[in-house]
């Protein structure tokens, strides 16, 4: 039970901290967009989705830990 | 010994309370967790959207092209005047100041704080919006003072023989 509690706590910091390199790739995009630069879309929608996928990922993982319990 | 009667009593009380409430607090913040982590998945999703979205917008952008539109005859202000015109769309009011006998400059109405209405201010030679005194150059409309944090949007500008036509916009109009 502890060692999962603190399998869940190491989940949650690692996506907290990539929703916060999300959070500035998004706002520094629009900052952009906003501008009138559009190059950065691509680059930012790419690298946004690149961490969505590592979030869906360790969505998956704890999805795993609670039906291996 | 009447205290140590008492306390089989109370524990007894204890457990039955527990399994009456069978909520176990490591069981509980176990829930919350995935909860939290649910949540910022979801998130996560959402600034994904947003970043499509800004793509999305900006390929439209790209492939938008600006129509041709006469907006004024030359000579028709004097120098220091000016005149409202609406580009590329009836929606967007943009402004032409005529800044000196051969040079004429038009921009975007529109603040780009919070879309207030920018006035041409003969004396500063300035573009000034007055609802937080936000102020832009005239010579290439960047900011010079105030809350705005981006240029206004330039209109570009051609001259054909005794005519004003404005030909398209650099920088974004504010939506
Ligand atoms: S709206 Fe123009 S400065 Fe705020």
């Amino acid at each position: 039970m502890r060692r999962r509690t603190t399998a869940l706590d190491g989940v949650a910091a690692l996506l907290i901290l990539l929703l916060m390199v999300q959070i500035w790739l998004l706002s520094a995009t629009l900052d952009a967009y906003l501008a009138g630069h559009t190059d950065a879309a691509l680059p930012g929608a790419i690298c946004s989705g690149l961490i969505f996928v590592a979030v869906a990922g360790l969505y998956r993982f704890v999805q795993r830990l609670d039906r291996a319990r | 010994m009447a205290n140590s009667g008492d306390k089989p009593a109370a524990r007894n009380r204890e457990s039955l309370w527990k399994d009456e409430f069978s909520i176990f607090q490591e069981r509980e913040r176990f829930v919350s967790r995935r909860q939290l982590i649910k949540f910022l998945t979801l998130t996560s999703l959402g600034m994904f959207v947003g970043n499509v979205w800004i793509l999305f917008r900006s390929w439209m952008r790209r492939d938008s092209t600006f129509p041709r539109q006469e907006i004024a005859r030359i000579g028709e202000i004097p120098v220091g005047g000016v005149k409202l015109f609406r580009y590329p769309n009836p929606k967007e009011q943009c402004l032409l100041v005529r800044t000196s006998e051969d040079n004429y400059v038009a921009y975007s109405q529109k603040c780009t704080h919070l879309s207030c209405a920018v006035y041409y201010s003969r004396e500063d030679n300035q573009l000034i919006c007055p609802c937080h005194n936000g102020r832009f150059s005239i010579r290439d409309g960047a900011v010079i003072q105030g809350p705005p944090t981006r240029a206004l949007p330039h209109v570009i500008l051609e001259r054909k023989g005794q005519e004003l036509i404005a030909i398209g916009m650099s920088g974004k109009l504010e939506s």
